[in-house]
């Protein structure tokens, strides 16, 4: 019942939001933060009984009949890996709206129900287990995410919204013709339809089948990480949308995709996958480099954080498949810290184009005396990102490497290089942007500096990685138990690991 | 080889009950006769609506109360061995009925400002009506005939509409000419595919149709399907659909899309749900590479429209061949548990054709809604920020493109759904493809439509003028709200229809 409760909050929030607009236009962001921050409430409780999932696979499960003579149930359920993923959604979620709060001035009520719409959708997919649900939130999601960036979004709005949403829907249907073929395969081998996440577990496919199934399955997620080669639409969108947009994008919706690969493609598929490692391997340490390489080649600030997203992102795929504890652990922790550093990064960068008109790189420049309190934000952001000890994506970078060492030295070392590279963008982008010669533009004579309404969002961001980097146990301990069970989830994904 | 002819009554008998039966139609004939008179002693084009819309609510209400009993569990019923009377034609009855409803309570709006006779056109709507649900209850060739003949008649006319105000009325008479002249090749090609299969088989009742191997049996087939494809507006038979949907007047256009195609459609789905006929290679080869083409040309030709019409009509192309792929994986062979998937596919091919119907007629409605007969919004621009000038409208439109577009919380999602997995347990790999490549296509000139309802007018372009809603038009929101609340009740809790459709399919 509580995971209900979460998404009606979040359904229902929209819709109030969007009505109250006639009343007053700036009622509808109080009753979006207000809906917002009371999903944290059961989040909370949720997480304090997280050793629950010691004894079943799940913390909290909620079933009921939906489409019965398809075999379909509405099933939700939450492990620890999902509970963070809801919470980084639910955290960021409260940024997007701070983000928001003054950017966006026309069609307001229509903004905030497209926001919680997408919020309900992203948590919807990290919560459904029955495998049409699931596919329904993922398709449920995009469309306000459309909207979002087709209404709100800067000059070159359509090509973008539509390119985001032509890449994510195409996959979609290659995801729905491997999920339905997977459903095929069980009504054969146990006489009964079902969609549900732990019957289709038990699906042997076998042989050249699989293989395209799990392909299916793979090029869907592997789009919504993004990975290269299906990373394109994602500076579009990213350069485009509005800041909220992006917080969103880079924050959470980059995530279900990940998530994906964790909760779907291993485990429905262990024996392809174990077969495609080198090929994900490699897809992930040329998203690494590539992408960071491209980065440096960027003069739209926002381009360039998309593409270093792309990167970092490529971390995650590494971790994936390391095929153990370690390598998962370090996907889980880069996906909570990239969630917090890419909004943050998104933030600033939508603050400077807010105040500069601009995002282009070559008219910025000494901002650091204009704006100190900025400046000093944008530091420590991008230093998070490129993995200073201390901070969440250290841990979570460093995590993954070490996972795939075990497994192939060549792709950790390759990836390890990225760090650097990483390194060398984060810092140019500091002395292109704050430090340097000042430029004469009038837009720049007036810059004003952080709020304490930014401050404290970004204080609030700061806070979270600061913890994930000194304390990560608080966040590991309660995705271990989840991996652990995930990985002794079928017999086969059993078999596959044992032969490591 | 000697073939034995049975004796056939040249007048067989028809009881009370049969009479019964036959209701449906029977009133929606004595509504067309009470109009016709009350024409003739004066017109008045609201009560020309009104006798209308009396005979198919009454013809709907009778097919619903037979559903209801058949689905209780009477039996299926031959009148004659002319009309079936099943689940399967009362749920299409039914339907019919009350989307022909809605076109009526559409053109009555539509035509009201037209300064000559208006009433014509309530009648042939009813005769078109009549026509429609003949062909959802044939069993018999004769009687596919007499349907198709009296639907395709009265649709010339209600295209040929004439419109006096307005650039439209040369554009209706073009249209209604090309559509009669193909319209007739079509059904000529028809009547010689009838005729060969009764010469191979020596029966013109096609539920009964014996398989024959005969070439004559094969091409018979074959020529039935190219007359239906043609009203289908399947390619490459295609040719007439942009042009007489974009010339015609919309509510015509409205029925011969929703109401035209569906009847056209049961028809083919119970041609082709008969196993022998379904199974024979050749004929099913040559319905897959029709409906590949027309996925795909549909959808391609969709890209570049700029008006709202046309876009709409390569779109039924498109639609009409994700249908065949439903219909094709009917008649497959039965694989393991075969039970499972063969009546799925032909659950989801009916409720394609429902859902499809809905959707089209919806979004004809709304189109409906900001045109008359002096003036459509015909171009896709003409739309530009219908979402900020009229955001109850416009959400309603953008449910229906979005529906169509197969996008979840619509009913076009689960229908599509089901068309998948259709063709996924029929292993069909390659109608797959064409499937995926199409909807995402598809996407592409959907999205079009919603980003221009979308956009903000700017101050300095002239938008296009919203009609006032006055009493005439007052019952079209209303069809359209019904439509809306069901295309996303379905699309959310699809069970109740599941059911219906379980209890319709034989």
């Amino acid at each position: 019942m509580t995971l209900l409760w979460i998404l009606l909050l979040l359904f229902f929030g929209g819709v109030f939001a969007w009505l109250s607009e006639m009343l007053d236009s700036r009622l509808p962001r109080w009753i979006a933060l207000l809906s917002v921050v009371a999903t944290l409430i059961p989040l909370m409780q949720l997480y304090g009984s997280f050793e629950a999932q010691r004894d079943s696979l799940w913390i909290i499960e909620f079933s009921r009949s939906w489409i019965p003579s398809l075999g379909i149930n509405f099933l939700l359920a939450v492990d620890g890996l999902s509970l963070l993923l809801v919470g980084l959604t639910s955290f960021l979620g409260i940024i997007a709206i701070g983000a928001a709060w003054v950017e966006i001035r026309d069609r307001v009520g229509f903004f905030y129900f497209n926001l919680l719409w997408t919020l309900a959708g992203v948590v919807g997919v990290f919560t459904a287990i029955d495998l049409f649900l699931f596919f329904f939130f993922w398709e449920v999601m995009l469309i306000p995410m459309y909207f979002i960036i087709a209404i709100w979004g800067h000059e070159n709005k359509r090509y973008a919204a539509t390119k985001f949403f032509l890449f994510t829907q195409f996959t979609g249907m290659l995801l729905l013709v491997s999920l339905l073929c997977l459903v095929y395969f069980f009504t054969i081998q146990h006489g009964y339809l079902s969609f549900a996440y732990e019957d289709l577990l038990r699906v042997e496919v076998g042989g050249k089948l699989e293989m395209w199934l799990m392909l299916g399955f793979f090029i869907a997620f592997a789009t919504k990480l993004p990975s290269v080669p299906f990373h394109s639409w994602l500076p579009d969108a990213h350069s485009q949308a509005p800041t909220a947009g992006s917080v969103l994008l880079a924050g959470v919706l980059l995530k279900t995709g990940a998530y994906g690969l964790i909760r779907f493609t291993l485990p429905f598929f262990p024996e392809s996958s174990m077969k495609f490692t080198p090929v994900a391997l490699t897809l992930s340490v040329i998203s690494i480099l590539y992408c960071a390489k491209v980065a440096l080649g960027q003069s739209d600030i926002k381009r360039l954080i998309a593409y270093t997203s792309v990167s970092h992102m490529g971390f995650v795929l590494l971790g994936i498949y390391a095929w153990n504890l370690i390598g998962l652990q370090g996907a889980v922790m880069t996906m909570l810290a990239h969630g917090l550093s890419a909004a943050a990064l998104f933030s600033l960068a939508g603050g400077l184009q807010g105040r500069l008109h601009t995002r282009e790189l070559g008219r910025m420049g000494g901002l650091w005396a204009l704006a100190p309190r900025m400046a000093v934000v944008a530091l420590f952001f991008s230093v998070a990102a490129l993995g200073m000890p201390g901070l969440g994506n250290f841990v979570g970078e460093f995590l993954s490497l070490l996972g795939v060492f075990s497994v192939s030295i060549w792709a950790a070392a390759l990836a390890a290089l990225g760090m650097i590279v990483a390194s060398v963008y984060s810092l140019w982008v500091m002395q292109a942007v704050f430090q340097g010669a000042r430029n004469t533009e009038e837009a720049q004579a007036s810059l004003s500096d952080l709020d304490a309404r930014e401050l404290s969002l970004y204080g609030l961001m700061m806070v979270g990685l600061v913890l994930m980097g000194l304390f990560p146990n608080v966040f590991l301990d309660v995705s271990a138990i989840a991996l652990e069970h995930l990985s002794s989830a079928s017999d086969a994904f059993v078999a596959v690991r044992e032969r490591l | 080889m000697e073939k034995e002819f049975a004796a056939m009554p040249i007048l067989p008998s028809v009881d009370f009950d049969d009479l019964l039966l036959l209701l449906p139609h029977e009133l929606i004939g004595l509504a067309i006769v009470v109009g016709m008179l009350s024409v003739a002693i004066g017109r008045n084009h609201f009560v020309s609506t009104v006798i209308s819309t009396a005979g198919m609510f009454a013809a709907g209400v009778a097919a619903a109360m037979q559903l209801y009993e058949l689905a209780m569990g009477a039996s299926t019923t031959m009148v004659t061995t002319l009309f079936v009377i099943d689940a399967l034609s009362a749920l299409f009855i039914t339907l019919l009925a009350f989307s022909a409803i809605g076109v009526a309570i559409m053109s009555f709006a539509y035509f009201h400002k037209l300064d000559d006779a208006r009433d014509e056109f309530q009648l042939l709507l009813s005769l078109a009506t009549l026509g429609a649900i003949t062909l959802v209850s044939s069993a018999h060739f004769i009687t596919v005939v007499i349907g198709l003949e009296m639907l395709s008649m009265a649709l010339y006319g209600m295209i040929a509409y004439p419109i006096h105000s307005g650039a439209w009325a040369a554009n209706s008479l073009e249209s209604a000419i090309k559509y009669l002249a193909l319209s007739a090749v079509a059904s000529a090609t028809m009547l010689f595919g009838m005729a060969l299969i009764y010469a191979a088989t020596g029966t013109l009742v096609f539920l009964e149709i014996a398989v024959a191997t005969a070439p004559l049996f094969y091409i018979g087939l074959l020529m039935l399907f190219a007359g239906a494809a043609f009203k289908l507006s399947l390619v490459p038979f295609h040719l007439w659909t942009p042009d007489v949907y974009q010339g015609g007047p919309l509510p015509a256009v409205a029925f011969l899309a929703t109401l035209g195609k569906v009847a056209v459609a049961v028809f083919v789905i119970r041609l082709f749900s008969q196993p022998q006929i379904g199974q024979i290679m050749a004929v099913s080869t040559v319905v897959a590479l029709v409906a590949v083409a027309s996925i795909l040309v549909g959808n391609l030709l969709a890209l570049r429209q700029t008006n709202l019409k046309r876009l709409l009509a390569y779109s039924s192309i498109a639609h009409m061949g994700y249908l065949l792929i439903a219909v094709l994986s009917i008649s497959a062979p039965a694989l393991s548990g075969g039970t499972v998937t063969s009546s799925l596919a032909l659950e989801s091919a009916l409720f394609y054709l429902l859902v499809y119907s809905l959707l089209s007629l919806g979004a004809f409605g709304c189109a409906i809604l900001v045109s008359s007969s002096e003036t459509e919004a015909a171009g896709v621009e003409d739309y530009r920020g219908l979402f900020w000038r009229s955001p109850w409208l416009a959400s309603a439109l953008l449910v229906m493109v979005l529906g169509l577009a197969g996008i979840p919380l619509t009913a076009g999602f689960i229908a599509k759904f089901q068309v998948f997995f259709a063709a996924v347990s029929d292993s069909q790999w390659g109608l797959l493809g064409a499937l995926v490549i199409g909807s995402a296509v598809g996407l592409f000139y959907y999205l079009r439509v919603v980003y221009q309802m979308l956009m903000p007018v700017s101050e300095t372009e002239k938008p296009f003028a919203l009609r006032e809603i006055g009493l005439e038009s007052l019952g079209v929101p209303v069809v359209i709200a019904v439509l809306t609340l069901v295309v996303l009740w379905v699309g959310i809790y699809p069970e109740p229809l599941f059911a219906l459709i379980t209890a319709a399919s034989f």
